[in-house]
C-alpha cells in the first residue's frame, strides 16, 4: 500500500506540475475568463463559447484564459473562479445555465469584478448580467431548408429535453418548415440527454426507421448526423458548421460569440458595469445560419434571414400559430389563450389579446401543429 | 409500428447487446477468477478512443480493432499489479481505473473530436442467409463484431467448463489457497483473465466509435461500463444467461427513443433507469436464494491473495 500512496503522490504532484507550468501572469488592466462545463473541442456548444473568447480577445485586445470540464454545482467550480479572481481577472463569464446560482454568490462577494452568466435569467444591478441568444430565428431558417429537403415528408428532430429552449427551437424549425412544405410534418424523439453518442445516433436511427429522410438535432454530439449519413439523406447541424465531420451535412443554426463577449469586456475596461438580460437575436450577430447554396430554397432563406435582420420579421409575432390540437394559439401577434408558466402553474404569461413577448417564449410549453411528438417527454 | 420499424429495433438490440455483451463477458471471465474489476467504463473509453485513432490513421477496422484491445488489455494491467500482484483494494483500484481510464481517453482523444470516421464495422452480408424475412435483415446482417460476441461467448463458456484452464481460473476464483495448495498459480491465472477482461472491454468500446455510433468525444461510453458489470450479477456469472441480459438489458436502451416513435408515452427516464432497477431485483433474488444454497457468486471475489495469510 504504501508504494501504492507514495505512486499516487507523485502523479499528483506531476499533474499539478504541469498544470501550474500552463498558467501566465500578465498585468495588463482588463482580463477576462471563462468557465466551461465540457472540453472546448466538441465542435458544440462549448467550441462556439471558446471560438467566442479568441474572437473577443482579439477585438478588444485583452488577455483571456479559460478552465474546461468544469462540473456544475461543484467546489470545482468555486476553486476555478476564485482562481481567476486571485490572478487578477475582473470579467468572467460563467458559460454554462447551472453556473447561474453559484455566480450570483461570487458577483455578490466581488463588486469589482463583472460577471456575464450564460444561458440563464438571473442579474443584479451592479455586476451581474446573464446574456443569450434568439436560436429560434436561425432555426426557422434551417427548417425552412429541411422543408424542401424532405421527400419522404417526414423530418426527424432528435432532442435532448422538453424544456422551453428546445420546444421553442422544435417550433421555430417546424414553423420554418411550414413555410416551404405544408404537407411535412417534424417528428421529435427525447434523449433525456444532452451528450450520448450511443443514445442519440439510436434515436436518430428510431427516426429514419419511422421514415424520416432529413434529421436535425439539439444536442451536443454528431451522432445524428453520422446515421443520417449512413441512411442516404439530409443533416441539419446545429452550434457550428459541422461540414468537416458530416457528409450529408446541409446547414446549421449557429453560434457566434465573439461580439457579445468583445462588448462586455468592452463596457468593463471602459468602466461600465451595466448588467442587463441580454437577448440577442441574428442582428445582433451571436446567432446565424450557414445557407447553402445548393438548397432550392436558399434563395428563400436568404429573403427571410434580411426581413429578421431588418426587424420585420421575428417568427412567433406573425401568422397563424396552432397548437397540435388545431386550437389557435397566436394570430398576428397576438395571443388567443391563457398561457401559464410550465414551472410554476399558478403564473399567467400571457392571456388573450397580449402581445408575444419574450415571456411567451422564454415559457413555451406547446408543440405547433405540424410536430409529431409529446411536449412532456 | 411496422415491419421497417419492427427491424430497425432489432437491429438496434442486436447492436447495444453487442456493445454490453462484449465488456460484460470480459468482466464474467476476471471475476470467475476472483477478480472484481470496477475499471470496465474506463477501458472501454481507452478502447473506443484508441480504436478511433487507429481507425482514422489506418482505415482498417480490424487493426483498430486488435489495437483497442491491446490498449486496453495493458490498461487493464494497472488494476492487475494493483490488485492481483501487490493486493490492493479492488474496488479502489477499480475505481481508480475508470477515473482515470475516462480522463486518459478524453485528453489523448482530444484532437480526434471533429474527425470523421474512416474505419466501420458494418453489417455483413451471408449471401442466400441475408436473403431470409425478418432474421435475414436482423440475425444474419449483423455486424462482424456482433458475430465475434457470439462466438466468444460460446468459447469462454466452453473453456470455462469442459477445459482444465477453465478449471484452474474457477478454482482460483473459488478458494485461492486451496488451487495455490494444488500447485496453480493464483497471480498469473487472475492475470491472464483480468487481461481478457480489458481486451473485451477494449473490444467492446471499439464496437461503439466504430459501429454503434462512429466517432469520439469525450463521455461517449456514457455509462455503459456500469451496466456491464451490472449485467454481471445479473447473468449470474454464466456467459450465457449474460448474454440474454446483455439483448435484455440493449433492448430497453434500443426501446427508450422508439417508443416514442411507436406513440407510446413512456417516460424516457424511467426507461432508462430499468436496466439498473431490474440488476437490484436480480441482487435480491439471489441473495434471498443464497440463503439455503451456496452462492452462485464466486466465494474468492473482492479478496486479495496472499500466501500464508487467511
Amino acid at each position: 500500500m504504501t508504494s501504492m500512496r507514495k505512486a499516487l503522490i507523485a502523479l499528483l504532484t506531476m499533474i499539478a506540475l504541469i498544470a501550474s507550468a500552463c498558467g501566465g501572469d500578465d498585468a495588463s488592466d482588463t482580463k477576462a475568463a471563462f468557465v466551461m462545463v465540457a472540453p472546448v473541442g466538441d465542435a458544440g456548444w462549448n467550441f462556439m463559447h471558446d471560438q467566442g473568447r479568441l474572437g473577443a480577445a482579439e477585438a478588444a485586445g485583452v488577455e483571456t484564459a479559460f478552465v474546461e470540464n468544469i462540473p456544475e454545482g461543484g467546489a470545482e467550480f468555486d476553486n476555478a473562479v476564485q482562481n481567476f479572481i486571485d490572478e487578477g481577472y475582473n470579467v468572467i463569464f460563467t458559460t454554462s445555465f447551472g453556473y447561474m446560482d453559484a455566480t450570483e454568490t461570487f458577483a455578490a462577494a466581488n463588486p469589482d469584478v463583472r460577471f456575464e452568466h450564460i444561458s440563464g435569467f438571473k442579474m443584479n444591478d451592479t455586476n451581474f448580467g446573464n446574456s443569450f441568444g434568439r436560436m429560434y430565428q436561425p432555426r426557422y431558417i434551417a427548417g425552412m431548408a429541411a422543408g424542401a429537403a424532405t421527400e419522404s415528408n417526414t423530418i426527424g428532430y432528435v432532442a435532448a429535453f422538453p424544456i422551453p429552449e428546445v420546444i421553442r427551437g422544435i417550433n421555430a424549425f417546424a414553423l420554418g418548415v411550414a413555410n416551404t412544405n405544408p404537407d411535412a410534418v417534424v417528428e421529435v424523439a427525447w434523449t433525456s440527454t444532452w451528450f450520448d453518442p450511443g443514445v442519440e445516433g439510436n434515436a436518430a436511427q428510431a427516426l429514419i426507421d419511422a421514415g424520416a429522410d432529413v434529421l436535425t438535432m439539439h444536442q451536443d454530439s454528431t451522432a445524428t448526423g453520422q446515421a443520417i449519413t449512413d441512411a442516404g439523406g439530409t443533416f441539419i447541424g446545429y452550434h457550428s458548421d459541422m461540414s468537416e465531420q458530416v457528409g450529408a451535412y446541409l446547414t446549421a443554426p449557429v453560434w457566434d460569440w465573439t461580439n457579445r463577449y468583445a462588448d462586455v469586456i468592452e463596457e468593463a475596461k471602459a468602466g461600465e458595469f451595466t448588467p442587463s438580460a441580454w437577448w440577442g437575436g441574428m442582428a445582433d450577430g451571436v446567432v446565424d445560419i450557414a445557407i447553402p447554396d445548393s438548397s432550392p430554397v436558399s434563395g428563400e432563406m436568404d429573403a427571410v434571414k434580411q426581413s429578421i435582420l431588418d426587424g420585420d420579421f421575428d417568427v412567433f409575432d406573425q401568422g397563424t400559430i396552432a397548437d397540435q390540437d388545431g386550437t389557435v394559439i397566436i394570430d398576428n401577434g397576438q395571443v388567443q389563450v391563457e398561457l401559464r408558466d410550465p414551472f410554476d402553474d399558478s403564473v399567467v404569461v400571457a392571456g388573450p389579446g397580449d402581445e408575444v413577448h419574450d415571456g411567451v417564449l422564454l415559457t413555451m410549453n406547446f408543440f405547433v401543429e405540424n410536430v409529431v411528438g409529446s411536449v412532456s417527454g | 409500428m411496422n415491419q421497417e420499424t419492427l427491424i430497425g429495433l432489432f437491429i438496434s438490440v442486436i447492436e447495444f447487446g453487442t456493445l454490453l455483451y462484449l465488456a460484460a463477458l470480459g468482466e464474467t471471465i476476471a471475476e470467475k477468477s476472483g477478480v472484481l474489476n470496477l475499471g470496465v467504463e474506463g477501458m472501454m473509453a481507452m478502447g473506443g478512443m484508441t480504436a478511433f485513432w487507429v481507425g482514422v490513421e489506418t482505415g482498417n477496422p480490424w487493426m483498430a480493432l486488435l489495437a483497442a484491445m491491446i490498449v486496453a488489455a495493458l490498461f487493464s494491467m494497472i488494476h492487475g499489479v494493483a490488485a492481483v500482484v501487490m493486493g490492493a483494494d479492488q474496488v479502489v483500484s477499480g475505481l481508480a481505473l475508470t477515473i482515470l481510464g475516462l480522463g486518459l481517453a478524453a485528453f489523448l482523444g482530444e484532437d480526434l473530436v471533429s474527425k470523421r470516421p474512416e474505419a466501420r464495422f458494418e453489417s455483413v452480408n451471408l449471401g442466400p442467409l441475408s436473403d431470409i424475412p425478418w432474421l435475414g435483415e436482423t440475425l444474419f446482417s449483423m455486424s462482424a463484431l456482433s458475430w465475434l460476441a457470439v462466438v466468444l461467448g460460446v468459447v469462454a463458456w466452453l473453456v470455462l467448463t469442459r477445459t482444465r484452464a477453465g478449471l484452474a481460473l474457477r478454482a482460483v476464483g473459488e478458494s485461492a489457497a486451496t488451487a495455490d495448495a494444488a500447485g496453480t498459480s493464483v497471480v498469473k491465472i487472475r492475470l491472464i483473465a483480468v487481461a481478457i477482461g480489458g481486451a473485451l472491454a477494449g473490444a467492446s468500446g471499439a464496437h461503439l466509435t466504430l459501429a454503434l455510433a462512429p466517432g469520439w468525444s469525450e463521455g461517449t461510453t456514457a455509462g455503459r461500463g456500469w451496466i456491464a458489470v451490472a449485467l454481471v450479477i445479473f447473468g449470474a456469472w454464466q456467459p450465457g444467461r449474460v448474454l440474454v441480459g446483455s439483448l435484455l438489458f440493449g433492448g430497453l436502451i434500443a426501446l427508450e427513443p422508439r417508443l416514442q416513435t411507436f406513440g407510446v408515452e413512456v417516460s424516457p427516464i424511467l426507461l432508462s433507469m430499468l436496466p439498473y432497477l431490474l440488476t437490484i431485483g436480480v441482487l435480491i433474488l439471489l441473495s434471498v436464494r443464497s440463503r439455503n444454497r451456496p452462492s452462485v457468486a464466486p466465494a474468492a471475489i473482492g479478496i486479495a491473495y496472499r500466501r500464508e495469510e487467511r
